[in-house]
């Protein structure tokens, strides 16, 4: 639109300029027919017709513009000495200049204009021309738009091509950079750029403002060849520039399959090495790029940009088949359910036939032990790996949220993923959407200022929700952060002071002030909007996590940004679990909380009925005495172990008779009789088949703190 | 900051085309009608790209490329030389005296904006 405006007011601006100019080129003209050697008349007469020329072309007069460009085509010819100033001449382009005018006064009022005039006077001037005059393009309403600009052309294709850069030495002397024409060049596509650094010369014969560096690429693209021309558009004729295409989507398949060409193939084509040095190399037995090295045939990095080469379109290739061949077929969950249920009955049922043979020292048994544990080892994990889905369909979901709540709160928020293709289980993905709803929410809500205040705090106006998951161990991490205003641990000190969660003289850590965030009931927000701060929130997030046998953690600073971490398991169905036994029960704890076991030294500290403490390395870890917590009969052993746990970034030991070892636990739901027991999350059928029960360990601890 | 573009031409029209659609992308622009106009102007702020038309009168554009390239300070900054003259001539000659790019006229604003962006970055 202020475009617009701008060709209006260019368009009246124009106009006065063209008259001034033609009043000039009249001047100009009858002191020419006077003195019709002179450069100077001779070469302003030609820019007032350049001007008119290129002005009127770009307010849209083309009739102007064309027209004006016959008489700007013979005075070039007169400036250069092949056109001698003839009367005839100086007539003609006096017509010309009262034509020029007559088309600019139709066109301000918008009457017509006769063309017939201008005709006469064109073809009359094309007579003055020489025959190899034109040479100048004789059809200027065709004239050459612009030679830059977004090719239009874009085949659906990817392609894969090679292309290899090499800029003029002076190319910094032009203005030019080659970075920006990679970085260019990288937003075609997925490109893959090896620098390539062999004409380097020694430091005392460097020049240090010529640019010695040249570059391979391998770009995988579908807007076409010509959209990577366009890149080098300036620098094209000046530059060594190779395009080539090394891979299309027809080439997959054959005998080829996803391999590509051998390295020496691609050194040739690629015109490095020369194909009888290759065949020469070929004949010894050693690996190709190392012959050729040794043999001083190719410098390293040629081949490492071949091996680069090689590789990248490999995984191109790779990809599209699994494109390709990503058909898959719909499964009702509660089919897939059965098949956990069954692998999990198998995995029990595989721990007694392990024990068996081993009690039954059987070499034959032993054999055939080891090979189901094998077996229903695979078949667990494929199992499980069925159940997986990305988590990006989540994240993405969360993108029209993240639009609408920032719209309706008046802020500036854009959301940016990593990390979407991590694999959950379907379970822990169904259940995470609240939580993760919840969180986002919180962040836009709470976390990114408005856009003023953002400016005003030399931030971008534009605030960002970061969505990110990764791997860790037999956990994902997902993070949700945001660059907006933090948390203020003050704030919440004495808002929690205020609610009588804690009392004034109370010393806590920033971390602990954070955690009270998941206190039932606490919110801080000024006044309740309708996206968040009624008070339910973090709490029932942190309760959900849980129920996911997942943690969750806060971190912010203040006035840069707040992230939450929630740790989740892969998967709900199965577990790595630490086995311990107190008296004749077995427990299970989940090997994810668990940090480390040591044996407890000695009693020191143990008063009844308090927690204790335990020095583990110096360090004071208080300890829970599980068979005291579980009112368990019996004897202590002499020697009991401590399994040291950490909850919430805390340590915390338990205190068993015996660690038995790691489990396999398939995880089995208790009943509804057992809905109270907070402490046990579920249980587990032994090798032996006796049950174990799989100890929930940050209730248990809340639990034995609180009660 | 916002970087800051020098327009050379001696058509106040285009001048004021070019300075428009510049602003309107965030560019602050000087403009200049002549070569040593646009010399004159160059001591004057830190500029980041140069816009120059090639026939001026007094200094044209390439007199005024050459100029720049000479002068320590602009080296290497881009300049674009804006021409209706398409024949291969005049750009090579433009390209010679260290002219980065070129547009040929006439053209629109977005691709003038296609081609600042291309060298500014």
């Amino acid at each position: 639109m202020e475009q617009d405006q701008g060709l209006e007011r260019g368009k009246s601006v124009f106009f006065e300029e063209a008259s001034e100019l033609l009043s000039e080129l009249e001047d100009s003209l009858l002191e020419l027919e006077d003195a019709p050697d002179d450069q100077e008349l001779i070469g302003s007469v030609f820019r007032a017709m350049h001007t008119i020329k290129g002005s009127g072309a770009m307010f849209g007069f083309d009739a102007v513009s064309s027209f004006t460009h016959e008489v700007e085509t013979v005075f070039d010819l007169v400036r250069a000495g092949t056109i001698p100033v003839t009367k005839q001449l100086i007539d003609l382009t006096l017509a010309a200049r009262d034509q020029i005018m007559a088309m600019l006064d139709a066109a301000r009022s918008g009457k017509p204009v006769d063309d017939e005039i201008a005709d006469g006077i064109t073809s009359a001037l094309r007579t003055l021309l020489p025959q190899a005059g034109v040479e100048n393009e004789t059809d200027p309403g065709h004239m050459a738009k612009v030679d830059e600009g977004v090719p239009e052309s874009s085949t659906e294709e990817e392609n894969s091509y090679r292309i290899r850069f090499r800029p003029e030495l002076e190319i910094f002397s032009t203005g030019s950079n080659p970075l920006h024409l990679l970085n260019e060049l990288s937003e075609l596509g997925q490109c893959r750029i090896i620098a390539q650094t062999d004409a380097l010369p020694t430091i005392h014969e460097m020049d240090p403002e010529a640019c010695y560096v040249y570059w391979d690429i391998v770009l995988t693209t579908s807007k076409g060849i010509n959209a990577i021309r366009d890149v080098f558009i300036f620098v094209e004729d000046t530059s060594e520039l190779h395009i080539e295409v090394i891979d299309k989507p027809e080439a997959t398949g054959g005998e080829t399959e996803t391999g590509y060409k051998k390295l020496g193939e691609i050194l040739v084509e690629r015109g490095d090495v020369r194909p009888e040095d290759l065949a020469k190399a070929l004949e010894s037995q050693k690996r190709i790029g190392e012959v050729l090295v040794e043999q001083e045939l190719v410098n390293p990095a040629k081949i490492q940009s071949a091996l680069e080469e090689q590789k990248y379109v490999r995984t191109v290739r790779k990809k599209r088949k699994a494109k390709g061949a990503l058909s898959s077929i719909r499964v009702a969950s509660p089919k897939l359910d059965q098949l956990v249920n069954l692998v999990g009955e198998l995995v029990t049922v595989q721990a007694r036939l392990s024990q068996v043979a081993v009690s039954r020292n059987d070499p034959q048994l032993i054999f055939l032990a080891e090979e189901v544990e094998r077996l229903t080892g695979e078949l667990r994990e494929n199992t499980m790996s069925i159940r997986m889905l990305p988590i990006g369909t989540t994240f993405s979901k969360f993108r029209r949220l993240v639009r609408d709540l920032a719209r309706d709160l008046g802020k500036e928020v854009t959301m940016t993923t990593e990390g979407a293709e991590t694999e959950l289980d379907k379970t822990v993905i169904e259940k995470l959407n609240d939580p993760l709803v919840h969180l986002i929410r919180n962040s836009i809500d709470h976390g990114i200022e408005p856009p003023d205040v953002r400016e005003a705090a030399g931030k971008s106006r534009e605030g960002t929700v970061h969505l990110s998951a990764v791997h860790s161990g037999a956990h994902v991490l997902i993070r949700i952060s945001d660059d907006g205003a933090g948390i203020d641990p003050e704030v919440i000190r004495t808002k929690a002071m205020e609610k009588g969660l804690i009392s004034p003289d109370m010393e806590m850590t920033d971390k602990e002030i954070f955690s009270i965030l998941f206190t039932p009931g606490f919110s801080t927000a000024k006044t309740v909007s309708n996206v968040s701060g009624r008070g339910v929130g973090m709490d029932v997030v942190k309760t959900n996590i849980e129920s996911l046998r997942g943690t969750i953690d806060l971190t912010s600073e203040k006035g840069k940004g707040t992230t939450v971490t929630l740790k989740l398991p892969l998967t709900l169905a199965i577990i790595e679990g630490l086995l311990a036994r107190i008296g004749d029960e077995h427990y299970v704890l989940p090997l994810s909380t668990v940090e480390e076991c040591i044996e407890l030294a000695s009693r020191d500290g143990d008063g009844a009925g308090r927690r204790r403490l335990a020095n583990i390395r110096g360090e004071i870890i208080p300890y829970i005495h599980l068979r005291e917590q579980f009112r368990i009969e019996g004897e202590r052993p002499d020697i009991e172990q401590i399994v040291v746990t950490r909850v919430d970034g805390d340590r915390i030991g338990l205190v068993v008779d015996e660690v038995i070892g790691e489990q396999q636990t398939v995880i089995k739901t208790m009943g509804r009789l057992c809905n109270g027991l907070r402490e046990i999350s579920g249980a587990t059928i032994l090798g032996d088949g006796t049950v174990a029960l799989i100890l929930d360990v940050p209730n248990l601890i809340h639990g034995a703190v609180t009660g | 900051m916002d970087k800051m573009i020098l327009t050379a031409d001696d058509s106040a029209s285009v001048r004021q085309m070019v300075a428009f659609t510049l602003k309107g992308a965030g560019y602050q622009v000087i403009e200049a009608s002549d070569g040593e106009d646009a010399l004159s102007k160059l001591d004057g702020s830190p500029v980041h790209m140069v816009i120059t038309d090639l026939n001026m009168p007094r200094l044209d554009g390439i007199g005024l490329i050459k100029k720049v390239r000479s002068n320590t300070k602009y080296r290497f900054i881009p300049i674009i030389m804006l021409t209706t003259e398409s024949q291969a001539s005049k750009k090579q000659e433009g390209r010679k005296a260290g002219a980065t790019g070129w547009i040929v006229k006439p053209f629109k604003p977005d691709q003038l904006l296609a081609v600042v962006k291309k060298v500014l970055r």
